[in-house]
């Protein structure tokens, strides 16, 4: 019996030397294979006689359960650690960069005009268009702006023919949307316009949204409701100061130019807001009744408000853009920054 | 409109700082631009005279003056200005004066000669930006008085950003008067009485437009003499105002319509002959003006003419043959009021402005014409003395000023607050407007001097103005809650954009119009758009496509040494006689498809790549591409676009030709699609799917280079064979075992049915129809 201990023994030492999965199967098999030294002691039991068998064959069970159960922590501990040295070997470098396309990125003015439109949508103003090349009649004469008017020469206006223009401004799309929907109206047209003018401030080619609501109880104290309203909302400032001042469109009457405290300085003057405090943002008014006229809206009936906004004037204050020309130069260096 | 606030507070004195008044014009409409003042900070100086000059003992460049300060002992004064000379009068600062930029004068001992104050040159003063030696003061200026007392320097200027409408306010009286209206106190109006008529003599006025001048006053005055110097306070006025001294008579013309708004001429009469005619210019009538220029006239062009000639362009400018100059001693002075209308547009075509056009084609009063007669006369016998003519008043028919009703309750609809008729009656006569109330309804006769007002509304707007915009609340609106329906049918162009930023796409804005060289060159377009007044010559012509605009974007980029540029772009696009004007989406690649990256090999950006970032702009639509050559591309690498079968736009390879004109080194992959083909889109509809598993096989074949892929796929689909639910091409191959000028292509096709699965038989029946059809394209089975 002292022998069965001693394999016992043996066995657990060289089993815990064993490194290698398949020696560890060799090394099994010199105790539990056909001619292991265990299998070699069961197969003497039937030497022995009937009073001892039971008893050596419960101590040779025992061991050769001992040495099993040995065998199965070693078999695991080896998978085990044969998995780690896999998953070590495999480990990456998490820091090297992602492969493949990088991203692209929407304009500033895009940008700016999406979040524009978005806000106008959701008090239910719907997006109106017209064309870029227009009648001297839609951008001027139908606006209350006859020839000659001194309001014409504050327009710069690129001539395409004697009766077409580049427009001016968005204005038009009004006329047009009134000529074809009846109302109650609620539109937005952004839209690109011109101006023959180019210098710093200056481009000629800019961005505007024009705004018309019309129905039988729009008033002046709404039009500076949902203005303020929109301000406020577009630079994400509830206290932000706006003030409107009387001015002139030849469509609007009355009409007022609305000023927002600056947002660079919170009003206290500044090289953006020429020191007053105020930047000029956005002309409105109420619907001139010569403008309902002539597309065969009743004023008594119908007021309405207009406004028009200048948009890369809004992302120059939004994004701290300094230089208007950027926007137009194409430069990824310079469109990147929006991404 | 500039003037001195000294002089508006002659007229009217509110209890407003400087910076309150200019809040209060700008909150009522008359945008102050600059409020500045005429002088900077500075003290202690006062009117000298130089009694003696004697040179610095110990200096070469430095005199000793006696100065006279209007005190009993003349001081001391060590001045080192090449131009002092005695007797002349100069600004003295005295000791303890403080100059601009915080410089203190005081006692000072200047190479061993004691000074006791400077002489000023204007720049020390901060009055100019440079000056030679010191400030000569006119010879009348009172020695010892303050030099700031003296020549008024304790003053604002106002610069007012005038809009159209408000020609009523380009005038001293006129600013007043709004003043008035606007923070209330007394108007200190100007009281013009006329003049007694000591010469008989007139001259006949025949007016032969009667609509364009409505009214015309005239007079003779004899005997002045011209060279009389303008007073200095006018002088001040006039500067202050923004005008230059010119001389005696023609700064009173001026003055008075800085002063009254009305514009005057006044014509030498040794130099007229007969009497005065107001007509329409003959067309091709020429005129030198009395700036020098020579205009020719159309028969628009009002003009006021002697018997022999013309005199002047009426209500613009002067002729140069008619002026007057310090030598004239008899002028027939012209007041008249001629309608926005005549003049308006006219100078602009001639390329001039002048402050009588800038106020006739807005509108000037027509209730002051006589007045301003009166005041310029009396102003002229005042300072260059003579006697005055009779005025010969000639008039038709003036302005009509009919009342506009005012409804009290239009006012509260328009401007969404309340105002009652008590209100409503005080803000109108604030206003000074004329009116009759009938219960809560106004009948308000618009003033002479305003030709803003026409409509109720005008009303309305002064009333606001007045009231102030500040006082009417911010509401929000109160309206129908209402969804805004956005069809399913259309994708917005956001979602485009976005999808084109996901692949690695930056927008763009470009111009929309180009050089006609890129038109031409890039899309073959000898007859774009053109603008009649272009900005030059690079932005002359419309685009007809995009495509320029994205080339220019390249180029910029490729300077900057940018190696990898992928952008896009939306915007409308011009073409033809009758403008069609369409919206496009156009992108363009350049360099390496990957930024350059550890885990992707470096290649080029080629047709396919911009391909698929089409495909997927369509998706779920299918395309189909028809090989078409564009001017812009390599004739091997151009296709037209087909959605539905309707082309709906372009893509290609940039032509080496261009690459090598822009000096671009690698390739440039475009292309070009109408934007409303992009956006249409079906609502979905789905139809039974599949529990059976698919089939697969694959057909590799043979075919001539020619042979497009396109057209085998085209092919198969076409023939309905059963059961095929997918179809594709996988794999394209050139090279060993297939033969020179043929190439291989390996289309994988799926099998499946709704209702079972398939047996074999079935499969092979469809199989074997494909392979028909595409030997029937002159494809050879692989085997």
């Amino acid at each position: 019996m002292q022998e069965l201990e001693k394999i016992l023994d043996e066995a657990l030492k060289q089993f815990a030397a064993i490194e290698q999965a398949a020696e560890l199967e060799q090394v099994k098999a010199r105790y539990l294979g056909k001619e292991g030294r265990l299998t070699v002691l069961l197969k003497g039991l039937g030497k022995l006689s009937a009073e001892e068998r039971p008893a050596a064959g419960v101590r040779i069970n025992q061991v050769k359960q001992g040495i099993e159960s040995a065998l199965q922590q070693r078999r695991e501990a080896l998978q085990y650690s044969q998995l780690q040295l896999k998953l070590k070997a495999e480990a990456l470098d998490v820091t090297l960069p992602g492969r493949g396309l990088g991203c692209g990125g929407l304009h500033p003015v895009t940008r700016t005009l999406e979040r524009i439109e978005s806000l106008f949508h959701s008090l239910g103003f719907t997006v109106a268009s017209g064309p870029e090349i227009e009648s001297d009649f839609y951008n001027f004469t139908a606006l209350n702006i006859p020839e000659n008017h001194p309001a014409r020469a504050m327009h710069d206006t690129f001539y395409v023919d004697q009766k077409h223009v580049l427009r001016t401004h968005t204005s038009p799309v009004q006329i047009r949307y009134m000529e074809n929907n009846a109302p109650p109206l609620k539109i937005i047209a952004p839209g690109r316009v011109y101006r023959c003018d180019s210098d710093v401030t200056h481009s000629p080619m800019f961005h505007q949204v024009e705004g018309l609501w019309i129905d039988e109880d729009v008033n002046f104290s709404m039009l500076k409701g949902v203005l303020s309203n929109f301000m406020q909302c577009f630079f994400e400032r509830d206290d932000l100061q706006v003030r409107f001042r009387p001015s002139f469109f030849p469509f609007t009457e009355p009409s007022a130019e609305m000023d927002i405290q600056c947002v660079q300085c919170n009003g206290k003057g500044c090289r953006v807001c020429s020191h007053t405090g105020w930047l000029e943002v956005l002309g409105s008014g109420m619907v001139h009744p010569n403008v309902l006229k002539h597309v065969n809206i009743d004023s008594e009936k119908y007021l309405g408000f207009a406004f028009g906004l200048g948009v890369e004037r809004l992302a120059m204050l939004r994004y701290s853009v300094a230089d208007l020309r950027l926007f137009y130069e194409g430069d990824l260096q310079f469109l990147k920054q929006f991404n | 409109m500039k003037f001195s606030e000294n002089w508006l507070r002659s007229w009217i004195n509110p209890e407003l700082s400087s910076h309150e008044l200019a809040h209060a014009l700008t909150m009522a409409g008359l945008e102050v631009e600059a409020l500045e003042s005429v002088a900077p900070a500075f003290n202690n100086v006062v009117v000298a005279e130089v009694l003696e000059v004697i040179k610095h003992p110990n200096a070469d460049r430095l005199n000793v003056c006696q100065v006279n300060v209007g005190e009993a002992a003349p001081l001391n004064i060590v001045c080192g200005a090449p131009n002092v000379a005695v007797g002349m009068k100069v600004p003295c600062a005295r000791i303890g004066a403080v100059l601009p930029g915080d410089f203190v004068i005081k006692q000072a001992m200047v190479r061993n000669v004691d000074s006791f104050g400077m002489l000023c040159s204007a720049k020390e003063l901060g009055l100019a930006e440079e000056s030679q030696g010191l400030w000569l003061l006119p010879e009348d200026a009172p020695v010892g008085a303050g030099l700031r007392e003296y020549l008024e320097l304790d003053d604002m200027l106002f610069t007012l950003k005038l809009t159209p409408n408000r020609s009523d306010c380009l005038s001293m009286a006129g600013v007043a008067r709004e003043v008035a209206a606007i923070a209330g106190g007394t108007l200190n109006a100007l009281q013009v009485y006329p003049v007694q008529s000591s010469l008989t003599e007139t001259l006949a006025v025949n007016i032969d437009a009667p609509e364009a001048c409505r009214l015309y006053c005239g007079r003779i005055v004899r005997g002045m003499n011209s060279a009389a110097a303008t007073p200095s306070w006018m002088m001040r006025r006039l500067e202050r105002g923004g005008l230059r001294s010119i001389n005696a008579v023609v700064d009173i013309t001026n003055y008075v319509m800085l002063e009254l708004g009305q514009p005057l001429h006044a014509f030498d009469l040794a130099k007229l002959a007969g009497g005065i005619a107001v007509r329409y210019a003959r067309s091709g009538e020429e005129l030198a003006l009395l700036n020098g220029q020579s205009v020719t006239l159309q028969d628009d062009m009002l003009v006021v003419a002697d018997d022999t000639r013309l005199l002047a362009l009426a209500g613009i400018m002067g002729g140069a043959a008619s002026s007057v100059e310090t030598a004239t001693r008899d002028v027939f002075l012209e007041s008249a009021f001629f309608v926005p209308d005549a003049i308006v547009g006219k100078a602009r075509r001639l390329t001039i402005s002048t402050d009588s056009s800038y106020r006739f084609e807005r509108g000037v009063d027509f209730a002051a014409t006589r007045m301003a007669l009166e005041r310029a006369t009396q102003l002229l016998l005042e300072i260059c003395g003579g006697q005055a003519g009779a005025i010969n008043e000639v008039h038709g028919k003036l302005p009509a000023r009919d009342a506009i009703l005012l409804r009290t309750s239009r006012v509260k609809r328009v401007l969404g607050i309340v105002l009652d008729a008590i209100q409503i009656t005080a803000l109108l006569q604030r206003l000074q407007f004329k009116f009759e109330q009938q219960g809560d309804d106004f009948h308000v006769t618009p003033p002479s001097y305003r030709f803003d007002i026409s409509l109720e509304v005008d009303l309305i707007e002064e009333i606001a103005r007045i009231a102030g915009y500040d006082n009417i609340p911010a509401q929000p609106p109160q309206t129908a809650a209402l969804m805004v329906l956005q069809t399913e049918t259309q994708r917005p162009v956001s979602r485009l954009r976005q999808l084109m930023v996901a692949r690695d796409y930056q927008e763009t804005i470009s111009y929309a119009f180009l050089d006609a060289e890129v038109e031409r060159d890039l899309c073959a377009n000898t007859t774009p758009v053109t603008l009649k007044n272009p900005i030059s010559s690079q932005l002359a012509v419309m685009r007809s496509s995009l495509l320029g605009g994205l080339i220019g974007a390249l180029r910029i980029n490729f300077a900057r040494k940018q190696s990898r540029v992928r952008l896009f772009e939306t915007g409308v696009c011009f073409t033809g006689e009758s403008y069609a004007q369409r919206e496009r989406f156009a992108g363009l690649c350049y360099g390496t498809q990957f930024p350059e990256q550890w885990g992707e090999t470096a290649r080029s950006v080629d047709f396919y790549d911009v391909k698929a970032d089409i495909e997927a702009l369509f998706a779920p639509a299918l395309l189909s591409f028809l090989a078409s050559p564009h001017p812009a591309s390599h004739p091997g690498r151009s296709a037209q676009i087909f959605l539905h079968g309707q082309m709906v736009g372009w893509v290609g390879e940039l032509h080496p030709k261009w690459l090598q004109q822009y000096g671009i080194s690698q390739i440039v992959v475009w292309f070009e699609v109408e934007l409303d083909a992009l956006i249409s889109a079906d609502v979905p509809h789905a139809s039974e799917i599949s529990k059976f598993p698919p089939v697969r096989r694959d057909l590799a074949v043979v075919v001539d280079e020619s042979v497009t892929a396109q057209s085998l796929l085209d092919a198969m689909l076409g023939s309905n064979t059963s059961y095929v639910a997918e179809l594709a091409l996988f794999d394209l191959y050139r090279g060993k075992g297939v033969g020179d000028g043929k190439k291989s292509l390996a289309f994988r096709v799926l099998l499946q049915d709704t209702q079972k699965t398939l047996i074999d038989s079935e499969i092979e029946l469809s199989i074997a129809r494909l392979v028909a059809v595409l030997q029937q394209h002159g494809a050879q089975l692989r085997i």
